[in-house]
This record gives structure tokens, sequence and C-alpha cells, in this order.
């Protein structure tokens, strides 16, 4: 007791003024503005939450079986820098086959720690102090405060509703300037839905070819498509050299605790990525490569399964909300919808925030992915039909108190 | 049978009490279309029932299951199905296969009790004609039916976060 007394005493007497000390870069990066109400859910008890960005579903056993049995094995050691041969030779298999873009497991393959690290270590790769890079908003947190750690500067390409939040031609030329480097994608994108169709893509390629910027695809919901075909920015040979493709596990595998990821890049881009991640990370955990192996070649029908799943409830949700009379479009890919909340006259923060005192219902503010999300919600399905029936309902019971 | 009819037994083959407005919306079409649908997979005995998944053992309903399998000399211009269809039609069968291997017959049969099922077993089964050997292996403990575990999942519990991005 004495003794936690005293280091209590020594905290109290420590008046380090640490905004000296901790970096200008890390506090350039704004916490999220919204983390107020994030906090408010988060401690609130019996929240029915429409809030996260991460399946229901837990990952397929074969998958966590592989793993388990490599642990017993005794397969708990480093792998190669850039990750198991196999699981780059799947990978690369897998996206040979499943999306017309084929990459050399040897060269231009690299196993990172969940896409996260992939969209770190590429932006590290290219952005200098002063080179702009282009991103999308909405869009997911991330990607602004990688490309502020590198001392870049983001400039963001305002997403309309009525295109689908799809990237058009003429935004994009807006966006490029002469100092423009790097533009970085998500489609299916968190937190709109939004899909870039093989026509779309076609759209904006020749303009990514002129302009020599480099694009960032970030393709973590690409098997999550639920109209046509998903189309991979890395299948177009005309900009091959230009593209870094970076997905992972989490989403379609339903492994997002398992934090592995992979880039699949040029050969000369991959090197300088590989670099990067050979000195912070040495190699992607062991274990969930190998699962990953296994969910490669096995899980297909798994994958399937839980997309229907998906897509089933993407129906019903849309509606749902259409019916209630917040207008939703309805979006192509991911596991999100992206309502519009401007007919109740609130803010996207004051709706998140009384829907959730009122009902308990927490959503995410489409203001936390962006300006451009102001009026928007974003409300995830991946949920079970019983829970997404209970959660709508209040939300219906919240507007009906709002009309009167 | 097209893309929407196979997303239709996909839904319902998980879950058949999903009320028809919410398969509608679902399946992203109207109510009388689901109905129309499901009328003709009925019809078309594509759809042959719905049932429960009931875990017995749960109840103070005494249920004992058996897997029989069964070796029968086939008949000519008949093969096995005559001689099967003289086995299924018993109620105790629940379920009845044709295999390939060793046997032929593959039965899920259930009873009250084990005498239950050995009686069916030595006065109904074996003394049909044709039938010339039987394998009982009784059921300990149901872990998963119809895709459903049925043992209880300590681990079941979300530790998903409320708001994650």
């Amino acid at each position: 007791m004495t003794k936690i007394v005293a280091v209590t005493d020594w905290w109290c007497q420590c008046n380090m003024d640490y905004s000296k000390i901790i970096s200008e870069r890390a506090s350039t990066i704004k916490p999220s503005g919204i983390r107020r109400f994030f906090d408010l859910a988060n401690q609130m008890e019996g929240v029915v939450s429409l809030g996260v960005g991460e399946p229901d579903f837990t990952t397929p056993w074969k998958i966590s079986d592989a793993a388990i049995y490599s642990i017993e094995k005794g397969q708990t050691f480093y792998t190669a820098n850039r990750g198991l041969i196999d699981l780059r030779r799947e990978i690369c298999n897998y996206y040979a086959r499943r999306f017309n873009a084929s990459y050399d497991p040897e060269t231009e393959a690299l196993v990172t720690v969940g896409g996260s690290e992939g969209i770190d270590i590429a932006i590290r790769a290219l952005i200098d102090p002063g080179d702009e890079m282009i991103i999308m908003d909405p869009g997911y947190v991330a990607y602004e405060p990688g490309v502020i750690l590198s001392g870049g500067i983001p400039v963001k390409v305002h997403l309309k509703e009525e295109n689908e939040f799809k990237l058009t031609p003429e935004m994009l030329k807006a966006a490029i300037t002469p100092k423009t480097k790097v533009m970085l994608l998500n489609y299916p994108a968190n937190p709109t839905g939004g899909v870039m169709t093989k026509e779309d893509y076609e759209k904006i390629v020749p303009i990514i070819k002129e302009s020599g910027i480099i694009v960032i695809t970030d393709e973590i919901y690409a098997e999550l498509t639920y109209e046509g075909e998903p189309c991979s920015l890395g299948s177009f040979p005309e900009i091959r050299d230009q593209v870094i493709v970076v997905s992972g596990f989490s989403k379609a595998f339903a492994m997002t605790g398992w934090r592995l990821g992979y880039v699949l890049a040029p050969k000369e881009l991959s090197a300088a990525m590989t670099k990067i991640h050979q000195y912070i990370i040495m190699s992607a955990p062991t274990a969930p490569q190998y699962g990953a192996i296994e969910g490669l070649r096995a899980c297909a029908d798994e994958v399937e399964q839980m997309r229907l799943s998906y897509l089933t409830r993407r129906n019903y949700v849309v509606k749902k909300f259409n019916d209630m009379g917040l207008h939703t479009f309805k979006p192509q890919g991911a596991f999100y919808v992206f309502p519009c909340i401007r007919s109740t006259g609130m803010t996207s923060e004051e709706f998140c925030e009384a829907l959730l005192n009122d009902q308990k219902v927490a959503c995410v503010p489409g203001t936390a992915f962006g300006e451009s999300g102001e009026g928007f919600i974003r409300v995830s399905y991946a949920y079970s039909m019983e829970e997404l029936k209970i959660a709508l309902e209040k939300i219906e019971e919240f507007l009906k108190k709002l009309n009167k | 049978m097209d893309e929407l009819d196979k997303l239709l037994l996909t839904v319902v083959n998980k879950n058949a009490r999903v009320e028809l407005e919410d398969l509608a919306m679902m399946l992203d079409t109207n109510v009388d279309e689901v109905k129309k649908r499901l009328s003709k997979l009925e019809k078309d005995k594509v759809i042959c029932g719905y049932q429960t998944v009931t875990n017995w053992d749960r109840t103070d309903l005494s249920q004992v299951t058996a897997l029989i399998e069964v070796s029968v000399i086939p008949e000519r211009k008949y093969g096995y199905n005559r001689i099967a269809s003289k086995i299924y039609r018993f109620e105790e069968v629940e379920t009845m296969y044709l295999l390939s291997g060793k046997s032929d017959l593959l039965c899920i049969v259930r009873g009250k009790t084990m005498q239950q099922i050995a009686e069916f077993v030595a006065t109904r089964l074996s003394s049909i004609e044709g039938v010339t050997d039987t394998t009982t292996t009784f059921v300990l403990k149901s872990y998963k039916n119809a895709g459903v575990i049925l043992v209880d999942d300590e681990d079941s519990r979300s530790d998903r976060l409320v708001v994650s991005m």
C-alpha cells in the first residue's frame, strides 16, 4: 500500500511539458473530431450498435484450424520479410483468378500486418514533404493522417451522392496539380459502400496514365461486391506500373483480429515498401499466414456464403431506410449503407447523438469520414437479421418522435 | 430456377421463419413474388417441408437416435428402390440414404428408448426379405444438427467493439 502511494506521489511531482516533447507531426494529426461521441457510445450500457467496421462472422474454421495446427507443429518463427512464399503464391494466384491482375510472388507481393500497414508503407515509400496526395472525402479515417505523417499534403476530392460516391473523370482532372504524386482510392468504399465498376475505372484510367501519378488502391472490400464482377485497378495493363494494390483478409475472410494483409505492386515499388516493412515489422505474424494459405485455397464457398448474407441484409436495410423516409442509395459493395439525414434538419453528429440518447442505437456520423460526410450517417449491416430488425425498428421509432 | 430462387433457398434454408415481408425486402422484390416463388418451389418438391432444429437433450421428452447401416440384396428390375421403400415407410425412420461403400442403406432412426429401437431392428427391419445384415450405432450426444451447433458455446459472446471504423 505504502509503495503505491509513493508511486502516486512521484507521478504528481512529474510536470513534464509534453507539448514540447511530442513531435510536431504526431501533434498535427487531429484526434477524431467525434471522439466524444464514440466515448459516449462505448460507455453506454445496452447499446444496439450499427457502428462496427468488421464482419459479424467468426473466421471460417478451416483457417483457424490451419493456424492452430501450424502452432502445434512449432511453426512459431519469423517468416521471410515478404511473408511465406506459399502464401504469396496463393495471393498472386487469387488475384489472377479473381481479378485478372497478375503479380510475381517473388518480387511483387508483400504480406503485411493488415491492410493498414500496407497503406502506411505505401504512403511512406512515395510521399516526400510537400508532395500532394489525392484522397476521397468521405473516406476511411486512416488515409489523411498517413499523408500528414509523411509531411505530404492531402488534397480532397469531395464525392457526391448523386454519383453514388464514385470518382468521376472531371473530379479527378480538377484535383491533379503539378505537385500531385499519389492518389488513394478505396472501392468498394468505407463508409459509403460505393463501387467503381470496370466501366467507371475505364473512364479514369487514361487520366491516371497521362498524369503519371501513382494510385494506391485499397481493395479490402473487393470480394464484397454485389452486382457484377468485382474489378481491381491492378487489372488495367496500361497503368500497371502506376498501381499499388493493398488488400487483406479482414473483411472477406472475416479475419479482422488476425491483422493480415498484403500489397501487390511493380517490382521497384514493392522493393521500396519491403525495405520499410523489414525494419518496422520484420514479418507479418506467422500463424495467421498459415491460416490465410488455407483460406485462399479452400474457403471460396464460405466467402460466397458470407457475401450472400451481406447482400440480402443490404437489400433489407436500404429498403427499410427509404421506407422510413431517409433517402438511401443502394450501395454495390462493402457492408455499409450511407443514409442521408438532411430531411431531419439535424447535422450528422446531432442526429447520431440524439439517436444514441433516445434509442441507444449507435451509428457513425458521416462527418467522421470527412466534411463531405455531413448530412449522412454510416450504418453497418455486419449484423444478424435479428439485430438489424431491432435496430431499424428503434430508428423508425426515433424518426416518428422527431416528426411529431 | 434462376438466381433469385437460389438466393431465396439460401435464406430460407438457414431460417425458414423469416417473414414474407422481410424476405421480400431481403431479395429486393415484393411479397407476391416471394409467395409465388415459394409455392412453385413447394409444388416442384424442391422445398419439401419446414421443420425445427430441436435439441431433444434439452427437453424432458426422451429421444434416442440410432444410425443403422443396412445391407440388402438388390432386386432385378427394381434395384434398391423397392426394398428401400419397405424400410423408409416405417415412422421410426427419420432419414434414409443409399450409400456407396460397404453397406447399402443408412437409416437414422428415432425412438423413445433403446429397447424400442432394438425391437424395431429385430422385428421389423431384419425380417424384411432381402435384408442381409444390419449394424446399429446409438448416438450418445448431438453436437451439431442441420448446420446448427447444439452444445453450449462459451465463447459465443461477441467481443466486437460497439463502434469501429
